[in-house]
């Protein structure tokens, strides 16, 4: 299990930084996407990996094996921000696409000119 | 377990609650402020300013009351490390007074104008000092994380308050680099709570008292990765390359607000190294690193400034310098360079916010593409060529003559030039670098104050006399009741840190000294308890 889980977040966090060091935008936001699959399941593995262990005990129970159920609600609390971020981010992506007229990361097409301050783009 | 199995019992005043308010009193207000309609425009601006000088209030009481240690606050009083817990000592209270100058002072600016110019502004504003309230109060490394976030959000909305090309541009970078930040944040939040089991700031520095254990080096490894993340946050080189362009961007009383989340990233580094570095198993951890990256951010920032533009940039670039100057005095490790070096953050922070608001006020209506022109313009034109130029003195309108005076002190401020607080501040830290045998690290920080000082100077005054007195077809600056008194607020702030300097002074000189026993923070955190205890 400790193999799959390593493997899997090798995989999304190299997909992840190569996605984002991707000059249009919207690939940024699926790389960053990708990147904070990888570290939510990073926090998850740091509370050890359990198979069939109860997080929370009720009264009574007969302890075996617990899981740490701190990092679990570290990850809800984290999958929650970085969801509302990320459409954040997905707004003033679709903003900087309207206003700019390019889904480039630097606002124009690689080959234009910089686009004088004070002047709007074409 | 039942909360009143753990807790120690605990008087409970009606005042032992004010360190809570920081955080409830701005997030309440801002729910409500989403609820009232756009066009309630007086409402709004009253209750924002009637919170934020609540706000500032609690913040001078915090700062009174702190003298005997620390106060801490239980949330739903589950004793700590279980629970967690909000912490007040000199230096949260300290930061807390800061950032109440700068919020006050950045919303009666923009009451002028900017409060109008995009909807939800006031509810962002108070979201955004909820989140940096937090911050300075948290005594848990998770809840830390969710502050982070709350102001990053707010900030967001603020970067890009009044829309507009450059404003979208800059925002979609300082967005991504901060996503990415969190993450960061997020890697060594986890990898420090697989190594030590805990994230409560105190009970890590118990933890780390014990001799190290086998994981220490991967516990290195966390603190190293979170550290990134807030060297991002305070744009130590080379990790700040976005802070110049965005804060340039914003709009100015975002951008003099935002002056104080850079600091936010110098406050976390400062209170986790000293409290989790400062002896123990990983006694010196970092120190060289963060040496370097205060000495380099402030020679980056100096050349920065000498090569900006225009007075917003310059203002970004100069807080630059100062969050340089605090992290290259720590990476020293002189506690009295530290205390000076507290004084100099307080001071340059509110200079560099006054720089962002007059900046705007100058650049107002002016064409933007004159930014454009050489920085030494004057120099391709014969000097005595002026046989076309008019003889006639022009009148000095009063708007001009007092934001003169208001470049002249902010100019003083940062470049720390006698008789204001900018030089107090440099002379505590030359004072308190001295003080022992002077080793290499200290004589390369007193290189780097000097030349930073001398650097920050040059540009600023050259901008000051191309703003004010070069004569040119622009209408005159115009300057609003509401933002002369946001103005003079700040200034006055500056002034009198400078009269008052011997309290304020020594007021740092405690704080530096209080965080330098990591224990008696432990004791105040953890209760008598705990001593000894060990994991």
């Amino acid at each position: 299990m400790e193999i799959v889980l390593s493997l899997g977040i090798g995989v999304f966090a190299a997909s992840g930084i190569w996605l984002m060091l991707r000059p249009r935008t919207f690939q940024v936001v699926l790389g960053i996407s990708l990147l904070s699959y990888a570290v939510n399941l990073f926090i998850f593995a740091m509370g050890r990996l359990t198979v069939g262990a109860p997080p929370v005990l009720g009264a009574g129970a007969e302890v075996v094996s617990v899981d740490d159920p701190v990092p679990q609600a570290l990850v809800l609390t984290a999958l929650v921000i970085g969801f509302a971020l990320t459409a954040l981010f997905l707004v003033v992506l679709l903003a900087a696409r309207g206003v700019t007229g390019s889904d480039h990361v630097d606002g124009r097409e690689p080959h234009q000119a910089e686009p004088h301050p004070g002047h709007p783009h074409p | 377990m039942s909360p009143t199995a753990l807790s120690a019992p605990a008087a409970s005043a009606w005042n032992d609650h004010l360190v809570v308010l920081p955080v409830v009193l701005p997030i309440a207000v801002a729910g409500v402020m989403f609820l009232l309609d756009e066009r309630r425009r007086r409402l709004k601006a009253a209750l924002s300013l009637a919170t934020v000088l609540a706000l500032l209030g609690i913040a001078l009481v915090l700062v009174g009351r702190v003298d005997a240690g620390a106060q801490v606050y239980r949330l739903g009083n589950w004793a700590a490390p279980y629970g967690i817990v909000l912490v007040v000592d000199r230096l949260s209270a300290l930061m807390l007074a800061l950032a109440g100058v700068l919020g006050l002072c950045a919303l009666v600016f923009s009451f002028a104008r900017w409060g109008q110019a995009g909807p939800r502004f006031h509810g962002l504003f108070l979201l955004l000092l909820m989140g940096v309230n937090g911050a300075f109060l948290t005594g848990d490394l998770f809840n830390l994380f969710v502050f982070f976030e709350v102001m990053l959000a707010a900030s967001y909305g603020l970067v890009l308050h009044g829309s507009g090309e450059v404003r979208i541009r800059a925002g979609l970078g300082y967005i991504a680099v901060n996503l990415v930040a969190s993450l960061f944040f997020l890697v060594g939040v986890s990898l420090i709570y697989g190594t030590m089991g805990t994230l409560n700031m105190a009970d890590l520095a118990r933890r780390l008292a014990a001799p190290a254990s086998g994981e220490q080096a991967l516990f290195e490894v966390g603190c190293a990765v979170l550290g990134l993340a807030f060297l991002i946050k305070c744009s130590a080189w080379p990790l700040g390359f976005w802070l110049p362009t965005t804060y340039a961007a914003a709009s100015a009383p975002a951008a003099a607000v935002l002056a104080i989340l850079s600091k936010v990233g110098i406050y976390v580094v400062v209170r986790l190294s000293l409290l989790l570095f400062g002896s123990g198993s990983s006694a010196g951890f970092g120190q060289t690193w963060i040496l370097a990256a205060g000495l380099a951010t402030m020679a980056y920032g100096t050349i920065g400034i000498l090569a900006a533009r225009d007075l917003t940039r310059a203002a970004g670039y100069a807080v630059m310098i100062s969050s340089g100057t605090l992290l290259a005095t720590l990476g020293t490790g002189s506690g009295g360079a530290l205390a000076g070096a507290l004084y100099y953050l307080f001071g340059s922070t509110l200079a560099a916010g006054a720089l962002f608001l007059l900046a705007e006020i100058l650049q107002r209506g002016r064409d933007p593409a004159r930014a454009d022109q050489p920085v030494f313009a004057d120099e391709y034109r014969d000097p005595f060529d002026d046989a076309g130029a008019t003889e006639v003195g022009r009148a000095l309108p009063a708007a001009v003559a007092l934001l003169g005076i208001g470049v002249l002190l902010c100019t003083l401020m940062l470049a720390g030039i006698p008789p204001l607080a900018g030089f107090v501040g440099k002379l505590a830290m030359f004072t308190g670098l001295a003080a022992g045998p002077i080793t290499a690290p200290a004589w390369w920080l007193i290189a780097a104050l000097t030349l930073s000082s001398f650097g920050t100077l040059m540009p600023l005054v050259r901008l000051g006399i191309r703003n004010l007195w070069v004569p040119s077809d622009d209408p005159p600056p115009v300057l609003r009741p509401t933002e002369f008194a946001a103005l003079a607020g700040l200034l006055a702030a500056c002034l009198a840190l400078a009269l008052w300097g011997g309290p304020a002074l020594a007021y740092a000189d405690a704080t530096v000294r209080w965080l330098e026993q990591p224990q008696d923070y432990v004791r105040a955190v953890l209760g008598a308890a705990w001593e000894g205890v060990r994991p």
